[in-house]
């Protein structure tokens, strides 16, 4: 059957539907799900049944409840941390991706002294472990009064040279050079010619860096765990983990519910917005990152 | 050659463009064109990146004392490092980390792009989206589901264990680097998957029917045709994953808030460095040790591209 439907003109390469392949991808489906299977049937379990149920069974549904206490507890910290979030995710990811379109679009479409060197030292940082960064950076930001301050997360956000690599591959292919010089001889200035003719060519690399850059800010617990004294300046990775220690010790609060709802929260939008942006990011990525 | 691609520059296209006498007016504007575009990020960059890697290796040369105040040491901190026990158990912790957890997960993206490339399986689409979830989910929110499924009492694996009659405690000294390499695979299984997928699908579809013409069955378009295409993203996904391993913090850290006792302060050396610059004080050792890590990472990334580039690999 296999055989057969290769050689048939209209469709060259339709091999048959496995079965058994199929099985095996979906223990490993079953694997990728169980966790957040866990996640979102914890949320809608009071503090007890958390305790006193089985992992995957149903409790009493409180997820409401549950949603409510998140956002009420300690004085409603966690919309704060939300807030926060957001303000790191668009100020740091924007800038982030902002910065990396128009140097990738540099790289890839002009020519100029320097730029080899420029490049090298760039590819050479991927390289460099973002932790080995963080003291350093901790110790200078310190220096200059920018420790426990917001601009302490945003600033090392906004500079990604893996962004600046995808964008600058991205940008030597989906950009005919024969177009720019047509506008170069219609008169057209560069910054004309990038924002008219360039940008629009460059969404499907934007969405895929703003998005890679999105999930960094979003996920980053390294970073504001150095930086951040004050939890008032938390990011929600640095304070469900603070809820998360509460609940071990001496003068333990059984947190659990707060802990799985307030997570089940911060993964709902990331989520989302990969979900709904996927037809871009996934040919931003086949187009990109991976070129040979 | 052509596989060497991680880093290799795809070629300019302005390179190639029409001859121009050398310092025309318009070649001029460009250039400077090309500048201004770059120099934003650029100028963040040297902030950000090089100044601090700069001051990073200047700390590491120097000591801090009660008596004496900062001085200059030179490689003293760097010996220091090279006899220290607690460092190099860490480095240990994390090489095995990385020969047996990388394999495993790169090994499984592998199959999982491979499967979902064949179009043998009922739903792709569904597949590789589910697959890549976990990417998106925040470490540390991966690292708290986990971390409760693990509970022997109430857990995922306590009941597993009654299920099977026997339990083990992934939070124990014995069991706690596997489950670590558990949820590490579990959040970037389906990132490599898409890594390895896309460059699948930039295979042009001609191979795959000169290799049918051929008689090749689908393991020998495997071997033959697929596996050789995709060398240069197994490179790159097998650096990242090295990167990965080497810094290793925030699962240990994230584990070690309600696991006490279980993960000392120097289970990964960037976890040890961590304890050394904020509980105790050593900023200069810290960022010693911080080099040395970054050091080891370029040099086995660097070897890693050597050999996946070689054309008998």
């Amino acid at each position: 059957m296999t055989e057969l439907t290769r050689r048939m003109p209209q469709a060259p390469h339709r091999p048959r539907r496995s079965v058994v392949l199929t099985i095996v991808m979906a223990l490993l489906l079953v694997y990728t799900l169980v966790p957040l299977a866990w996640l979102v049937i914890s949320a809608t379990k009071s503090n007890s049944d958390l305790v006193n149920t089985f992992g995957f069974a149903f409790g009493h549904f409180n997820l409401f409840a549950n949603v409510a206490d998140v956002f009420t507890y300690e004085g409603g910290v966690y919309g704060r941390w939300l807030i926060n979030t957001l303000i790191y995710v668009v100020v740091g990811a924007g800038a982030a991706t902002v910065l990396a379109t128009l140097g990738g679009y540099g790289l890839a479409k002009y020519d100029f002294p320097g730029k080899k060197a420029v490049f090298a030292i760039i590819l050479g940082a991927i390289a460099v472990p973002g932790t080995a960064l963080a003291v350093p950076t901790f110790l200078l930001f310190s220096k200059v009064g920018l420790t426990n301050t917001m601009w302490a997360v945003i600033l090392p956000s906004a500079i990604s040279p893996f962004g600046l690599y995808l964008m600058w591959v991205f940008a030597s292919d989906a950009i005919p050079t024969e177009l720019m010089e047509a506008a170069r001889v219609d008169g057209s200035g560069e910054l004309r010619t990038f924002r008219t003719i360039s940008l629009r060519l460059l969404v499907p690399g934007i969405v895929t860096v703003a998005l890679f850059a999105i999930v960094a800010t979003w996920n980053n617990y390294f970073l504001p765990l150095i930086m951040l004294n004050d939890p008032k300046l938390y990011p929600l990775t640095l304070g469900l983990q603070q809820w998360n220690a509460e609940t071990v010790g001496v003068g333990a609060k059984p947190v659990f519910s707060l802990v799985t709802t307030g997570s089940l929260l911060a993964v709902i939008p990331i989520v989302a917005a990969f979900l709904l942006l996927q037809r871009y990011w996934q040919s931003g990525l086949s187009a990109g990152s991976v070129k040979q | 050659m052509t596989s060497q691609i991680s880093v290799a520059p795809p070629r300019p296209r302005a390179e190639r463009a029409a001859p121009r006498t050398k310092h025309s007016p318009l070649k001029r504007r460009i250039s400077a064109a090309g500048w201004g575009f770059v120099l934003p990020f650029f100028i963040g960059f040297v902030l950000l990146v090089v100044v601090p890697v700069g001051y990073s290796i200047y700390l590491s040369l120097y000591r801090n004392q009660l008596i004496g105040g900062n001085h200059f040491v030179g490689f003293a901190n760097y010996l220091q490092a090279f006899t220290d026990a607690d460092f190099w158990s860490g480095v240990l912790r994390v090489s095995l980390f990385l020969v047996v957890q990388v394999p495993i997960m790169l090994a499984l993206a592998l199959i999982c792009a491979l499967a979902i490339d064949s179009g043998r399986l009922h739903g792709k689409s569904f597949f590789r989206i589910v697959l890549f979830l976990p990417y998106a989910v925040p470490g540390v929110v991966a690292v708290l589901m986990w971390g409760f499924m693990y509970n022997p009492r109430a857990g995922l694996t306590g009941a597993l264990g009654h299920l099977l009659g026997f339990t083990i405690d992934p939070i124990s000294t014995q069991w706690v680097l596997p489950a670590i390499g558990n949820i590490v695979t579990w959040e970037f299984l389906g990132y490599n998957m898409l890594i390895f997928y896309a460059a699948l699908s930039t295979v042009p579809r001609e191979l795959y029917e000169a290799a049918a013409i051929d008689g090749a069955g689908a393991f020998r378009t495997i071997f033959s045709v697929k596996l050789p295409a995709l060398r240069g993203s197994i490179v790159i996904a097998t650096i990242f994953s090295i990167i990965g391993s080497f810094q290793l913090f925030n699962e240990p850290n994230i584990l070690r808030t309600t696991a006490l006792g279980i993960i000392p302060t120097n289970f990964t050396p960037n976890l040890y460095a961590y304890t050394l610059s904020f509980s105790g004080n050593q900023v200069n050792y810290a960022a010693t040790v911080a080099i040395i890590m970054s050091v080891f990472t370029a040099v086995i990334a660097y070897v890693v591209q050597l050999r996946g580039s070689r054309k008998d690999a």
